[in-house]
């Protein structure tokens, strides 16, 4: 047993001088460059160990295998906790020595925006869209006839005046209303007729307020016993989904040659909530847009039968409900692609 | 239009606070534009009696103690001539608010507060007031014109308010009248309104007169009836011009219109009262003793009163004597017969004229008055009539001539006596979708002087001669309902329409489709006018001949950059990528999507062709041709199509950066990088790019299925290539040639670009990687072998390209 002896007192050295190793390794990457070269089977002062085997007398090598694997085991856990508590350490360190300023601004990631018009007007169409309304898109050029006397609006009416046209030809102009594709549809479908008509229509306004092309969208309903009462039903709808729940909706007396009774409608006001404020003028009232009940000489002229049938039309100003609902202070800004209001909104 | 408060109340009984009647005008379809006291800037003004006035010496004042009633006894200086003791003045206290004025006493420049002063080393308590200080005119109260102290009446009591005494308690009323209801463009007519709304009587303004045994022999005679249906002609002897009452004046002025003699006083009075334009001629000037109405001859001329010459055609409408044109009908009365201090005797007009033909002619001749614009809205013959009379009653009232028994009524034949109508109560309430009890329509009706007759459902109306508006069932159900009160509209869903379908149709979704997926690709919305600037094509140097040059003009545009409906949408997406830059945004991306309008002929004959189309434009920082390509080929892979890039130019773009872009063999649009000139135009600071598509030409790919493809079942091959060639070798040339060589293809990648010297001059060296993608079976090595062979040896005897060493 006297290579027995031996091997153990050199084990025992082994094992002081691993520890004494040990305490100048601080670093995983050294814990595993001191591990390999103990464990090397050539040099290695542990690896090693069993080249030796051939020396062992028979009797003594089970003996020699089970001294050399443990302290094989031994060196192995020394080194597995030793580089666990690294590890530990020099994570910590980099999440520390990685923290940033998360004040700092974003990354911007390129996204465009769809006009403050396009997105209210897919807003409307969703809501009448889901009432069951198409939607029919108009000429921006149109004749006389279309944009006006089918409406009910003969030549040289003052009506006429309410509108300043602009003017192609004689014949043409540029649609002063989206109501001048009612006509279209009216002569090309029989009821039941539900349908919005949006689009660019143009006045020969430009000051601080008005610009020469805006946006409108036509509404049209043509069925058997239409009322009004169903007018204020639907634009109820409408003006709680467009501004909130808590909107309400008054009807009040106008005019418009192609609808009898005519009406304007506001709403209350979604600022001040009817309270009155500086948006609506003191008044608790935002007019919003026009309506009525279809003139039964402009269904006639259609062709459709105005015993049977009836119909509700409706004009919104979709630049208006825009500005209102986004607080956009100028029409004119809308029509200037000024990328610092396009990049805006996005409802 | 302007309705004095203090005048309404003649007609009706209003018993309701200003506040209230403008609720109740809104309620029934009048909205008051505006509503203000009179004396609104005006407070804490009441009477003073000058009890004591000493002159300051030295000076042009005068130290007084003034009685101010409640207010005490006040020590004033005050500056005016005419202040003396025993007086009474308006007196502003402390704290009072007036009218600055300038050092003219004259001019008003602003309001002001009293406050305590010290002239001349005297306290003065408050300030004695003149008309202007306190908004007063001549016209409102006699003496307030005076460039002195107003004289308050004797009967003034000291500290009472001045207010009711000078009629600065009255208030304006600013109406809104709608087309439909030229009735109501008069005082008299929106009482008519007032006293329905309220439920009050209507009181009628006099219309009695006596005519004298006075007669002359005079005729009117109307050739051109289609324009004038009815001409009222009255002849007014021992006229006296002078000035108007009071009361009168003071009406005028409250509806800002000037007095000018008592007998013009009463045809504008007569028109603000019942809407009824009146003409005076002074009958000494009109010769051939007649009163012609007719068409004027082409060339024909006539000076209106302003002194404005006018050449006149057959459209036009004139008055004339027996002789020559004396007024322009229903404009302006002629220079040569205006009424003067020394008309003794007047021919009186009331006539109701085609109100097309007056809204023409005022256009035409840019001539515009307060008659010819209530003839343009319409006025009805039941008003003709009654405003002559009323005239012809003013007359007598003033005292300023005597009504003859010549007169004349030339009249087409149309009735003045109420119209009658029968409807259906049912399908009144039916417009409605409610209803109105039975009693409260007839009491309606019966309110707007509608006479009704209620037989079960039957309902007869007799419309009053001045209600034109009134035709249907529907005009019925809107007189109900606006005077019943829309808050009685209850809201329903269309419970009797049928059920249809709705949303956007495949059109519309696909152009939301594309709009969305450029906004995804960084690029924001932009809407452009529809009309453009003639200077446009020259900023994109585009020739004389160019077909952009066909476009539609506008008859009327607003200006000369707004004058044309655009060809292109090029011009205005360059001119706002130069706005953005002014505005300090140097990088971004836009696109619009809008109409050009191609015509088919000029001028207009037909609809020209509305065609929807695609701008897109970047500029700036990390922006290039290739980005811009990029969007465009967002539109391609939106639609699931694929666009092919040719080579091009454009008079607008760089010579060397302009492709044409092409879809299955149709070229589509263009896009290129603007060139520096125009950059350099506009001031830009940095490059801009713009691309074209034109929309319609590709809503044929609207709605292509879309299929799945399934993953490949076997392993997919990719090789790399790195290619030497020619510099003019395409990308696209290699790449469609690539394609060609091998089905097996599924994607080919351009993943390098390089020239140098060590390639060899004019050579440069793209490098692709290459997908093969199995179909049936798994590749063996040497299959892609001969696919790689194929394509080297295409490559090579097309386009002489080799594998780079």
């Amino acid at each position: 047993m006297a290579e027995l002896s031996e091997l153990s007192e050199k084990l025992s050295a082994i094992k002081s001088q691993i520890e004494a190793d040990l305490t100048g390794i601080t670093s995983s990457k050294g814990i595993f460059e001191y591990k390999k070269s103990v464990m090397d089977s050539k040099e290695g002062k542990i690896g090693s160990l069993m080249k030796e085997m051939g020396k062992i007398p028979k009797e003594q090598k089970a003996e020699y295998g089970k001294m050399v694997n443990e302290i094989r085991n031994w060196a192995t856990e020394k080194f597995d906790a030793l580089d666990a508590e690294f590890k530990a350490a020099e994570q910590k360190a980099r999440y520390e020595a990685e923290a940033i300023d998360v004040t700092l601004p974003s990354k911007k990631l390129k996204k465009g925006y769809l006009h403050p018009n396009t997105q209210v007007r897919n807003q409307i169409v969703d809501i009448f869209g889901s009432m069951g309304f198409s939607v029919y898109e108009g000429n921006e050029i149109e004749t006389d006839h279309y944009n006006f006397t089918a409406l009910n609006i003969p030549k040289d009416h003052p009506s006429r005046d309410m509108q300043d046209t602009f003017y192609l030809s004689p014949e043409f102009l540029l649609r002063t209303q989206t109501s001048a594709g009612q006509v279209h549809v009216m002569e090309s479908q029989q009821p039941p007729i539900k349908i919005i008509s949006p689009g660019k229509v143009f006045r020969s306004d430009d000051d601080a307020t008005h610009s020469p092309m805006f946006s409108q969208m036509e509404g049209l309903v043509v069925d058997e016993g239409i009322t009004l009462c169903d007018l204020q039903g639907m634009l109820d709808v409408f003006v709680k989904k467009i501004f909130g729940e808590e909107t309400r909706t008054r009807l009040r007396p106008s005019y418009f040659p192609f609808t009898e009774p005519s009406v304007e409608v506001d709403v209350s006001c979604f600022q001040c909530g009817g309270k009155g404020c500086k948006l609506c003028k003191g008044t608790g009232w935002i007019e919003v847009l026009g309506a009525g009940v279809v003139n039964k000489k402009v269904l006639e002229g259609c062709g459709i039968d105005s015993d049977k049938y009836s119909g509700l039309a409706f004009g919104i100003g979709i630049d208006r409900i825009a500005m209102l609902k986004y607080g956009i202070n100028n029409i004119k800004l809308l029509f200037e692609s000024d990328l610092r209001v396009l990049e805006q909104i996005d409802d | 239009m302007l309705v004095p408060l203090s005048w309404l109340k003649d007609y009706v009984d209003i018993d309701v606070t200003p506040d209230v009647l403008e609720e109740k005008l809104f309620s029934c379809g009048f909205e008051v534009e505006e509503k203000y006291e009179v004396g609104k800037d005006i407070s804490n003004v009441v009477v003073g009696e000058v009890k004591t006035c000493e002159p300051i010496e030295g000076t042009h004042l005068h130290l007084c103690t003034v009685d101010a009633g409640e207010h005490g006894l006040l020590q004033i200086c005050c500056g005016a001539d005419n202040v003396a003791a025993g007086g009474k003045y308006p007196l502003a206290l402390i704290g009072a608010q007036v009218y600055a004025t300038a050092k003219d006493h004259v001019t008003v420049e602003g309001v002001m507060t009293i406050g305590q002063g010290k002239l001349r080393g005297y306290d003065s308590y408050g300030m004695l007031c003149s008309g202007v200080e306190i908004g007063v005119t001549e016209d409102m109260f006699p003496g307030a014109g005076y460039n002195g102290l107003l004289v308050l009446p004797d009967d003034a009591v000291p500290g009472a308010d001045v207010k009711p005494i000078l009629g600065l308690d009255d208030y304006i009323f600013d109406v809104s009248i709608t087309a439909n209801r030229p009735d109501c463009q008069s005082i008299f007519g929106i009482a008519r309104e007032v006293a329905a709304v309220l439920g009050k009587e209507i009181k009628e303004p006099a219309l009695d007169y006596t005519e004298s045994d006075v007669a002359i022999d005079f005729n009117i005679r109307v050739s051109a009836p289609d324009l004038c249906p009815r001409y009222i002609g009255h002849y007014v002897s021992d006229v006296t011009i002078g000035e108007s009452p009071l009361w009168m004046k003071r009406r005028l002025a409250l509806v800002g219109c000037s007095a000018i003699s008592n007998v013009v006083d009463i045809t504008n009075y007569v028109l603000y009262e019942l809407g009824q334009p009146m003409h005076a001629f002074d009958y000494s000037y009109l010769e051939g003793g007649e009163i012609h109405v007719r068409r004027a001859e082409n060339g024909e001329k006539i000076v209106t009163l302003d002194e404005k010459e006018f050449s006149l055609t057959s459209d036009n409408l004139v008055i004339c004597d027996g002789v020559k044109p004396v007024a322009l009908a229903g404009i302006m009365g002629g220079l040569n017969s205006e009424i003067l201090d020394s008309t003794n005797a007047v021919m009186f007009e009331a006539a109701k004229f085609a109100h097309d033909n007056i809204r023409k002619s005022s256009k035409a001749l840019g001539q515009v008055s307060d008659s010819s614009m209530r003839f343009s809205k319409g006025v009805d013959e039941y008003t003709t009539v009654m405003a002559m009379k009323r005239a012809l009653h003013l007359i007598e009232e003033l005292g300023c001539g005597k009504v003859s028994k010549t007169a004349f009524d030339v009249n087409t034949g149309n009735s003045i006596e109420p119209r009658k109508l029968t409807v259906s109560v049912a399908r009144v309430n039916g417009v409605l979708g409610i209803t109105v009890p039975d009693e409260d329509i007839v009491r309606i009706l019966t309110g707007l002087n509608f006479a009704p007759e209620l037989n079960g459902d039957e309902l007869t109306i007799y419309i009053p001669g001045y209600r034109v508006d009134m035709e249907s069932y529907q005009d019925v159900a809107e007189e109900v309902i606006r005077m019943y009160g829309y808050d009685h509209i209850t809201p329903t869903f269309i419970p009797t329409a049928k059920v249809t379908s709705g949303g956007y149709n495949l059109k519309q979704r696909s152009e939301l489709k594309i709009k969305n997926a450029l906004c995804a690709a960084g690029a924001s919305e932009g809407v452009h006018y529809s009309f453009f600037s003639p200077s446009d094509f020259d900023l994109l140097r585009l020739p004389e001949d160019a077909p952009e040059r066909f476009a539609i003009k506008l008859m009327n545009p607003i200006n000369f950059d707004l004058s044309l409906m655009r060809t292109t949408l090029a011009p205005q997406m360059i001119k706002a990528i130069a706005r953005n830059q002014k505005n300090g945004i140097l990088t971004g991306r836009i696109y619009e999507m809008g109409n050009k309008f191609l015509p088919k002929s000029l001028p207009l004959t037909e609809y020209p062709d509305e065609r929807e189309t695609i701008s897109i434009g970047v500029f700036g920082d990390g922006e290039d041709f290739y980005t811009l390509k990029g969007l465009v080929d967002v539109i391609a892979s939106a639609l699931d199509i694929k666009f092919d890039y040719e080579k091009s130019s454009k008079t607008f773009l760089h010579p060397g950066r302009t492709a044409k872009v092409i879809c299955d063999g149709v070229e589509v649009g263009y896009l290129g990088q603007v060139l520096y000139e125009i950059c350099d135009e506009l001031d830009m600071r940095v490059p801009a790019y713009v691309a074209e598509i034109d929309l319609r030409a590709l809503t044929k790919y609207y709605g292509k299925d879309r299929k799945f493809i399934p993953l490949p079942k076997y392993l997919e091959e990719k090789r790399d290539f790195c290619f030497v060639m020619d510099k003019s070798v395409t990308c696209s040339t290699v790449e469609k040639e690539i394609e060609a060589s091998c089905d097996y293809i599924t994607k080919i990648e351009l993943f390098d670009i390089y020239e140098g010297a060590q390639l060899g001059e004019n050579k440069k060296s793209l490098a692709f990687s290459v997908v093969f993608t199995p179909k049936d079976e798994e590749f063996k090595p040497e299959v892609i072998d001969g696919f790689v062979s194929t394509i080297l040896k295409n490559l090579e005897e097309k386009y002489g390209i080799t594998l780079r060493a």
